[in-house]
């Protein structure tokens, strides 16, 4: 259990480069769902734009839906990439070492496929550009502060700039590797992405400092940015949104579904591109831990907003709570949520042998993103149907094929452009695997050897 | 003031390099003269460098002042050039004005400690790597780079060569 492979630093290069210098089988037949997924979705996003939100099943008063639904899913997924990648950074734990960069790419392809939603949503997207630009100074309309639709965009947007940066200035060594290992077009093209990154120790210490600085600054950002992504539905006067728990109730949700994501891409990575050398069962061993603690504490908030109801007795809250556990099709979904999103997964992963059983893992991750897409639609859908007093404007909403299309092609639009990305840089960041193979020292206790890890105490960095 | 000129040694592992950073200082170059290239980490001073302070804090703060400062005039003016009453709320709503005054001081820092990280490391370099550079130092090779007058270029090749460098790299005339 304590044998860990001893690579080279040649060795590090060859096995998390080739998939940027190379084309290799696998890689290639990884492209073909997530394609098919988007062609779905493009062609329902050209019948909606042609024929009109009709084709859904939007109908008043739920305006919100599937589309919602699915953006309020992304962005708790983004919310994972750089939790995880920022707490692991700040604890300097050596296990994060693979899981970084692969974290902080699906937060930034997980934003900017939920920000897509909202431009579909419109129905006539083109009408977005008309507004903003020009910007209508002269007429002096501007946005109103005091609503949660000005915040969203203000703190998606911080996010995904924040995320971008995080990305990107922690791949500068990378951009010199791949620099270094190139010829041509691609040597001139990472030359301007490493901007002459040399690998000095000033160069290496500011980005030690760099990334716990930015994961201190952003991990505020993630607490926030579901936070008022729940107050779009909080600060409304629907019953059963208009509650004050729905900021920490969505912030642990989007942890959940987000670390359960990053577990599915773990193992994904791990398949497609020969990562074992890297990803181990202890990865997947520590993040299932981590989230058993995630789930309870999920399990707890979804109690809480029934004890909230219960405590207000107000009727309309009531009504829609009975609504979602009483009246189908919400008592199924209730159950489907609850069983996949907890029931199943976190007794099986009370269990080492399955957190070390990566296929097993792979599918319990699944199982909870599935259970934390419904938990959304659960909190949204049965509320909006029944927004008004007056039954006459009461509707029951039915998803529409368009709509289901949509939803699928999101997860191919992430999948697609993870499979990219992997093509121009290396999804395990091969300079702290290099730092990791630095560090790491073979230690006699006894008759056994054990791998351990050296850290440099406060004296010794003049930081 | 002589034209100074780059010599790079490059080592195939630490214990040389660290040899050859002790041959420099004892043929009398300082910290001041040659510098470490490395593909990865190593710990602070393995090579007998010392690494001057940054200042990394005043970038990340000075953002985060300016980005506090543009969130509360710009959601202040916006809100007071039209003064509309919206469900009972006051034309200044801080409670709301604080929303976006948090995520655009938390943005500003971010983006005034990327600058900073960028430029504290001496980013971009115009010439790239450098006309003294060896592409096996992301390979795990390790790269000692004086920079001196022409007349001591020699003194620290000597230096390289009897640490047993792998290589040494001269700027080309």
């Amino acid at each position: 259990m304590q044998d860990r492979p001893r690579l080279t630093q040649t060795q590090v290069n060859e096995e998390l480069l080739w998939p940027v210098f190379s084309f290799k089988r696998r890689h290639a037949l990884a492209f073909i769902p997530p394609l098919i997924l988007l062609m779905g979705g493009v062609i329902a996003v050209t019948i909606l734009i042609y024929q009109g939100l009709w084709v859904t099943g939007l109908q008043r008063p739920a305006f919100w839906g599937f589309f919602i639904v699915n953006f309020v899913f992304w962005i708790g997924v983004s919310h994972a990439g750089t939790m995880i990648s920022s707490i692991l950074r700040l604890t300097q734990a050596e296990w994060k070492r693979p899981i970084t960069r692969a974290a902080e790419v699906m937060t930034v392809f997980a934003l900017i496929t939920s920000l897509l939603h909202p431009v579909i949503h419109a129905g006539r997207p083109w009408r977005i550009i008309y507004w903003l630009l020009p910007y209508d100074f002269a007429r002096g309309v501007w946005p109103d502060v005091r609503s949660p639709l000005v915040w969203d965009p203000i703190a998606i947007t911080t996010y995904l700039t924040g995320s971008i940066l995080f990305v990107f200035t922690a791949l500068i060594p990378d951009f010199a590797l791949i620099r270094d290992q190139s010829t041509g077009m691609r040597k001139k093209i990472y030359s301007s992405l490493a901007l002459g990154w040399r690998g000095t120790p000033r160069q290496w210490k500011l980005q030690g400092i760099f990334g716990i600085l930015m994961s201190a600054l952003i991990l505020p950002v993630f607490v926030s940015v579901h936070s008022i992504v729940s107050w779009d539905f909080a600060v409304s006067v629907v019953p059963a949104w208009h509650v004050t728990v729905y900021a920490p109730y969505f912030v642990i949700g989007a942890v959940h579904s987000g670390v359960s994501m990053v577990l599915t891409l773990m193992a994904l990575m791990r398949w497609i591109f020969k990562l074992e050398n890297y990803i181990w069962e202890d990865h997947f061993d520590a993040v299932g831990r981590l989230l058993i603690f995630i789930a309870t504490l999920w399990l707890f908030f979804f109690f809480l907003d029934f004890a909230f109801s219960f405590y207000t007795r107000e009727e309309q809250e009531l009504a829609v709570m009975q609504r979602r556990l009483f009246e189908w099709p919400f008592n199924a979904i209730t159950v489907i949520m609850i069983m996949t999103s907890y029931v199943i997964p976190i007794p099986l992963w009370l269990s080492k042998r399955v957190r070390r059983n990566i296929p097993l893992m792979f599918w319990t991750s699944i199982l909870v993103n599935i259970g934390m897409w419904l938990e959304r639609y659960f909190l949204i859908i049965p509320a909006i149907e029944r927004k008004n007093e007056l039954t006459f404007l009461w509707s029951n909403y039915v998803p529409s094929l368009i709509e289901s299309l949509v939803v699928l092609a999101s997860f191919g639009m992430v999948a697609l452009l993870l499979l990219l990305f992997a093509k121009v840089v290396p999804l395990v960041p091969a300079w702290e695997a290099k730092e990791g193979i630095v560090f790491r020292e073979d230690v006699q206790i006894g008759e056994v050897i054990v791998p351990g890890i050296i850290k440099e105490t406060e004296e010794d960095k003049a930081w | 003031m002589p034209d100074n000129k780059d010599i790079l040694g490059v080592f195939g592992d630490t214990e040389t390099a660290a040899e050859g950073a002790r041959k420099l200082r004892g043929a009398g170059f300082t910290n001041e003269d040659y510098d470490v290239l490395t593909g990865n980490p190593y710990p602070e001073g393995a090579f007998g460098e010392h690494v001057k302070p940054n200042r990394l804090f005043v970038f990340s703060l000075g953002g985060a002042f300016i980005g506090f400062a543009i969130a509360f005039l710009f959601t202040a003016a916006t809100q007071t050039a039209w003064p509309l009453v919206t469900g009972g709320k006051p034309i200044l709503a801080v409670p709301a004005m604080m929303i976006i005054a948090y995520e655009m001081t938390l943005l500003f820092a971010m983006i005034g400690t990327v600058v900073g990280v960028v430029f504290e490391s001496r980013l971009p370099r115009s010439s790239g790597a450098g006309p003294v550079y060896d592409t096996r130092i992301t390979s795990g090779y390790i790269g000692l780079i004086v920079t001196t007058t022409e007349d001591r270029l020699s003194t620290a090749e000597a230096a390289f060569k009897e640490a047993g460098a792998a290589d040494v790299v001269r700027e080309s005339s």
